[in-house]
């Protein structure tokens, strides 16, 4: 029975985590992407500078909700609360 | 019922090799390292055991690969500390680069072992955290080698009641590289057999391409990240 309550809530717990930090890192990539398409807009001759800044800080954005999939991930198949 | 499964979804399984105790290793672990050690190994040899003036397409290549982990280290630690920390760099990048490629790239799959499944090596988390600790490892003892005891002044610069994230920083800074990197492999590897699961058939292989790319990437930001780290120690 409290097994059941804990898992069930480890399911909910991980979605929540992962969509939640998903939520911040999607506007601020979107933020990036439009900032680098206006510069290259403006000058496209910096094109290859700037797509290469641009992948390096998707990556920084990325990794924030990577995390949230960690935290989602270790309670859905390494939950230390089970058992 | 299963029979259109074609690659089970194991999370957290390991061929534990026992060294008597409660000591045990990852074998799946260092098979793939060593394996991709020993590739990267044999490909420096043979691509750097002759040069000449006027390169060869290999030379060419591991010119190229050169010229990028220089330019990774030069720009995070200037002119003057750059050489020192290059090879640690460059490991750190071609090592990344390597087990992240060879999980991905080498079908991996058709090889049976008893409990477990062998993959990249950067999909297990003790890969990753070893590569973040030797990263601290590395930074503390530079700024303590170049700066001497005014290593410490770094941690109350900009004013002393900082002092305490100053410290946190020092361990959050391996732990965020650590998820970064496991969770990235991680993600992709899910990705793909949770949708080779599905469709096993050419759906999965635009987000295997996918995951290639950014598997790349996330070895150049971690070595980008470690020269980095060592950079604003010894300025």
């Amino acid at each position: 029975m409290v097994d059941s309550l804990v898992a069930a809530a480890s399911v909910i717990a991980a979605a929540v985590a992962v969509g939640f930090a998903g939520i911040g890192p999607g506007i601020g990539q979107g933020n990036a992407a439009g900032q680098a398409v206006e510069g290259i807009a403006r000058q496209p001759e910096a094109e290859g500078k700037i797509r290469g800044t641009l992948l390096l800080s998707f990556a920084f954005m990325e990794a924030l909700t990577i995390y949230g999939l960690v935290v989602a991930l270790s309670l859905l198949f390494a939950n230390p609360f089970v058992g | 019922m299963y029979t259109f499964l074609l690659s089970k979804i194991e999370v957290g399984s390991h061929l534990y090799v026992n060294l008597g105790g409660n000591l045990h290793l990852h074998g799946e672990t260092i098979i793939v390292s060593s394996i991709v050690v020993a590739l990267l190994t044999l490909f420096l040899v043979i691509s750097t055991r002759d040069l000449k003036k006027v390169p060869g397409p290999l030379q060419n290549f591991i010119e190229v690969i050169y010229e990028l982990v220089k330019s990774i280290a030069f720009t995070q630690m200037g002119p003057s500390y750059y050489s020192q920390f290059l090879p640690f760099v460059a490991t750190i990048f071609l090592f990344v680069l390597g087990s992240n490629w060879a999980g991905a790239l080498i079908p991996w799959k058709l090889i049976e072992i008893p409990e477990g499944e062998l993959a990249a090596p950067t999909n297990d988390i003790n890969t990753t955290a070893c590569l973040a600790i030797l990263t601290s490892i590395t930074y503390f003892t530079a700024g303590f080698k170049i700066k001497g005891i005014g290593y410490f002044a770094r941690y109350i610069k900009p004013s002393v009641f900082l002092l305490p994230i100053n410290i946190i920083e020092d361990f959050s800074k391996p732990l965020s590289l650590n998820f970064r990197l496991f969770g990235n492999i991680v993600a992709d590897e899910l990705t793909v057999s949770v949708l080779c699961s599905l469709v096993p058939i050419l759906v999965p292989v635009p987000v295997m391409v996918l995951g290639l790319f950014a598997s790349s990437i996330q070895a150049l930001i971690f070595s980008t990240l470690a020269a980095a780290y060592i950079g604003e120690v010894i300025e």
